[in-house]
């Protein structure tokens, strides 16, 4: 029987160690260069005849742009325009990396925490340092409620604050979850069909149906995670520069 | 005559939705409508790592602190009561539906302004 987490064991394919350190070419890291060469590819070969009326590859990268300009413009205003090509390339990476790992046998590389954890605390240093470039100490205004008791600044900020580390944690957390845990409902579900199917063709039928729909799902979070953790993303990116 | 008038009309009209269309630009759409995605089983999965995150991370600094200045474990005990609170603070905003922006107060009253709005 099929191990359900075995998909998510990291291969070395090419060993190396630096220093004492590990840092072998895993399987991970492949699925990685291939959704950035596949992203590459895509968003340059469509846009290249620079056509006045878009074609079919054209549009398509055309409604990703508009997208995640019109996310930017809608949560951050017209001051989050320069940061675009950040929140842009996060999205296509999360993205690519969603949708790559259904395709089966491939590896999903945002079903492990440390990569999205290493994209949330890059997200949290860099909002941090936008807000501080931008207000100075006066950033940390923030973290007192306006109008409550000087009182109560004793117990609320360090409320807010470990509110406020919590940040890329969470975000972090809620895609490898949803991630991995969908990958595992799918394997599971897979154990069952050849299990029973194998037993007799009629109650292999049930639990495929199911995992045909849950595939659908599986593909539809895919597309809601990336989008959640870029939004997420932007709202942060929102407080750094307006801070109400 | 009249056409030119029909011109001039539908040429205000253009530089009015302009400028709305700018101010609101300027003003960030915090007011602009901002939806949920997550239902049922995304919710209740928010919520958990919401609440968990905050103790995690309160837990987190206090052992840090306690390390760097040497009170173990009163700092991490202070700090896991923080966490918690911060975290029910967190899972609260998510289940009623805040913005995820800093500061619970400032939360609370823009859904107040919005749901005013509606």
């Amino acid at each position: 029987m099929a191990n359900p987490i075995e998909q998510f064991k990291i291969k070395p394919i090419i060993p190396l160690e630096i220093g004492g350190v590990d840092v072998s070419f895993t399987n991970s890291a492949v699925m990685m260069v291939i959704s950035v060469v596949l992203i590459t590819a895509f968003l340059t070969l469509s846009v290249r005849s620079r056509a006045l009326v878009p074609g079919r590859w054209q549009s398509m990268a055309e409604v990703f742009y508009e997208f995640i300009a019109g996310m930017l413009r809608d949560n951050v205003g017209s001051a989050g325009r320069k940061y675009f090509p950040f929140i842009f390339s996060l999205f296509m990476f999360v993205m690519f990396g969603n949708l790559l790992g259904m395709v089966p046998g491939a590896f999903t590389y945002t079903s492990h925490v440390i990569v999205t954890f290493g994209m949330a605390i890059v997200v949290f240093t860099g909002v941090t340092i936008i807000g501080f470039a931008r207000h100075g100490t006066h950033f940390l205004r923030m973290f007192f409620p306006e109008g409550a008791p000087i009182a109560t600044a004793v117990i609320l900020v360090p409320i807010e604050l470990i509110s406020y580390f919590s940040r890329p944690f969470s975000l972090a957390v809620r895609l490898f979850a949803n991630m991995t845990v969908g990958h595992i409902i799918l394997k599971v579900l897979g154990g069952f069909v050849v299990t029973l199917g194998g037993f007799y063709v009629l109650p292999g039928i049930v639990p495929f149906a199911f995992l045909g729909a849950v595939t659908v799902l599986e593909f539809g979070i895919a597309l809601l995670q990336a989008y959640v953790f870029t939004i997420l993303s932007c709202i942060y990116l929102h407080d750094a520069i307006h801070m109400h | 005559m009249d056409e030119q008038q029909k011109h001039s009309s539908f040429d205000e009209l253009d530089a009015r939705i302009r400028a709305a269309r700018e101010r609101e630009t300027e003003e960030a759409g915090r007011n602009n409508e901002r939806r949920n995605p997550s239902q049922g089983i995304g919710l209740g999965m928010r919520l958990s790592v919401e609440f968990v995150a905050g103790v995690a991370v309160g837990v987190g600094l206090g052992y840090f602190l306690d390390r760097l200045i040497g009170t173990a474990p009163w700092l991490m005990v202070l700090f896991l009561l923080l966490g918690g609170a911060a975290g029910v603070a967190n899972a609260y905003r998510a289940a009623k539906g805040m913005d995820a922006s800093v500061g619970l107060g400032a939360a609370q009253r823009r859904l107040a302004e919005r749901q005013k709005d509606k």
